[in-house]
């Protein structure tokens, strides 16, 4: 493998390693440090953060809930008291303006094992001929929800790694690791990027939940692209750059749901074209040109 | 489809429909599959294992499997530690809160932490009074290991039920084996059990004499529509069908009849 030909080379090269790294280090920092937050407590006797993902209570006082819990739970036939629903109204505003799959980059403990999972995939150079479409975890968000609905249970929580691992680590895992090890193998071996960006109906219901959130990664300075594809290979939802990055006509925003937010496009680029951005354009830059946008005066 | 294919012009559009369609079957068989696993997974789990006993409040298995949310808020304001959320593998519902009676009983809070601490309703608020919850219920299992049903009085059961006297009580009954003494049989009260499991925990067997069952297994129930009636006479004050005629025992003239004066007495008597 030549030195140059890994994703980010250019930019570490030029920007150096900890600028073309930023978000990355970033988003470690917040998924370690909201795991940690709810660890001080069991581990040290220190209660900032008590309950887990699935409902919490922050010093408390600040209640907090998945609102995708909340779904299912009446699809269930339970209806849910006050402090939950104020909890997953809280969680559903917040992920409506930072992006709903910002939870799958920046919190969801299952990343670390995708993202790793990626990473060793790579860097073996496996190659698996599975063709799993990625609408497939919308099938599963509606999957999960009939059968709370027939089981009157909210059934998917019996299965659901991403509570599974969160939960494992705060309480005790039991056998929830062989799910775990069964999702990293999945990826490893079967399917890239197969749990997160295929498969997981946490994340389908997130995207959804986001689909007109405000925060999101722009691609403003597209004309200064020079092709170099390190994007689309440290994308973990590659179709989403195409519009945004190429579309002459189409906005230079990501304005797919399925990204995660997780400005990893924007450290690997040498070239600046991407950055973090509000969804709607200030000018009429949409209209514009790639060239037009690319000028300093409209690149945000 | 097989005839429209044969149409020239239209095939290469066929072809990704084709293609389509087959990768939503096979993708929406896997989830239906998938599902299927999970909805038989559920069902399978709904059913707990008998020494697995809910916190206080919790409603019916059936509808806690809807409510609960997993989250542990009630394992950390419980000040004994008594509960804990069960895992993977454990066989109750993965991710809801039990207590195993025998390790640590319900210490029974005035202030129901556990309760309070619940964001979804899964632990119903309306439990105010602890005295009032039904966790499970305490059967004496096998009365022919219970010391007391030896004719010892061990009675620590009795002693540490936090509502002793009104959910277990001794009941005397004559022993056999000696001939002159009596045996003090720990007797629960449904009534007024709350299921904390003090007892089971306390029973010093090497296994529990006495348990904490779930409800569901644990306690009779008499049909919905039938009444006791004693006590429905009391209430009414009088009795709600037609009286007993006075009886008559048709008995030689010579004889009466008087229960309370010892049975069948001479007239004279």
């Amino acid at each position: 493998m030549k030195k140059s030909s890994y994703p980010g080379y250019e930019a570490i090269r030029r920007k150096g390693w900890l600028a073309a790294h930023k978000w990355l280090l970033l988003r470690r920092l917040s998924q370690l440090s909201i795991m940690a937050l709810f660890l001080v407590g069991p581990l040290l006797g220190v209660w900032i953060i008590t309950g887990n993902l699935n409902s919490s209570l922050t010093l408390e006082t600040l209640p907090l809930t998945d609102p995708y819990l909340i779904l299912q739970s009446l699809a269930a036939g339970h209806i849910p008291q006050g402090t939950a629903i104020i909890g997953g109204l809280i969680v559903a505003l917040f992920y409506f303006v930072v992006g709903g799959r910002a939870f799958c980059s920046w919190v969801c403990p299952v990343n670390l094992l995708t993202d790793l999972a990626f990473r060793l995939r790579e860097k073996l150079g496996l190659r698996s001929a599975t063709s799993l479409p990625r609408y497939t975890r919308y099938l599963m968000l509606l999957a999960t929800m009939v059968i709370a609905f027939v089981s009157g249970g909210i059934a998917w929580e019996l299965v659901n790694p991403v509570s599974m691992f969160h939960r494992g680590i705060i309480f005790g895992t039991g056998l929830a690791w062989l799910i775990l090890l069964a999702i990293f193998l999945f990826d490893l071996f079967v399917s890239r990027r197969g749990w997160c960006g295929h498969l997981c109906p946490v994340g389908a219901f997130y995207s959804l939940l986001g689909t007109h959130s405000l925060l999101r990664v722009r691609a403003d300075a597209r004309a200064r692209c020079d092709d170099c594809m390190d994007c689309y290979l440290v994308c973990p939802e590659q179709q989403v750059l195409r519009p945004a990055l190429k579309g002459a006509d189409t906005s230079p925003v990501i304005n797919s749901p399925n990204c995660t937010n997780c400005g990893r496009c924007i450290d690997v680029c040498a070239l600046d074209v991407f950055q973090f951005g509000i969804r709607f354009d200030r000018s009429d830059s949409s209209r514009s040109s790639p060239n037009q946008a690319a000028s300093p005066s409209t690149g945000v | 489809m097989s005839s429209s294919l044969t149409k020239p012009g239209t095939g290469k559009r066929n072809d990704s429909r084709r293609r389509f369609l087959l990768e939503l079957g096979r993708s929406a068989t896997g989830v239906t599959l998938l599902s299927f696993g999970i909805g038989l997974y559920s069902r399978q789990s709904a059913s707990m294992p008998a020494n697995a006993i809910r916190p206080p409040g919790a409603l019916d298995e059936g509808e806690f499997a809807a409510a609960c949310f997993r989250c542990g808020l009630c394992v950390r304001a419980c000040p004994f530690d008594t509960l804990d959320l069960a895992r993977l593998g454990d066989g109750v519902t993965t991710g809801t809160p039990y207590f195993t009676a025998r390790d640590v009983p319900c210490e029974m809070c005035d202030d129901i932490p556990c309760v309070v601490a619940c964001p979804s309703g899964a632990l119903a608020p309306e439990l105010e009074d602890i005295d009032q919850a039904r966790m499970g219920l305490a059967v004496l299992l096998d009365q022919e290991n219970c010391l007391n049903f030896q004719g010892l009085r061990c009675d620590v059961c009795y002693s540490v039920c936090p509502a002793i006297n009104e959910a277990i009580t001794l009941e005397h009954i004559p022993n056999t084996r000696t001939g002159k003494h009596a045996r003090f049989i720990p007797t629960v009260h449904a009534d007024a059990c709350t299921g904390c499991g003090k007892c089971e925990h306390s029973c010093v067997l090497e296994q529990a004499a006495i348990k904490v069952l779930p409800l569901k297994l644990a306690k009779g129930e008499l049909g919905r529509h039938y009444r006791w009636g004693w006590e429905e006479k009391e209430n009414a004050g009088s009795s709600l069908v037609t009286p007993d005629g006075e009886h008559r025992y048709n008995l030689p003239s010579s004889k009466r009849y008087d229960f309370a004066g010892e049975g069948l007495l001479e007239s004279g008597e």
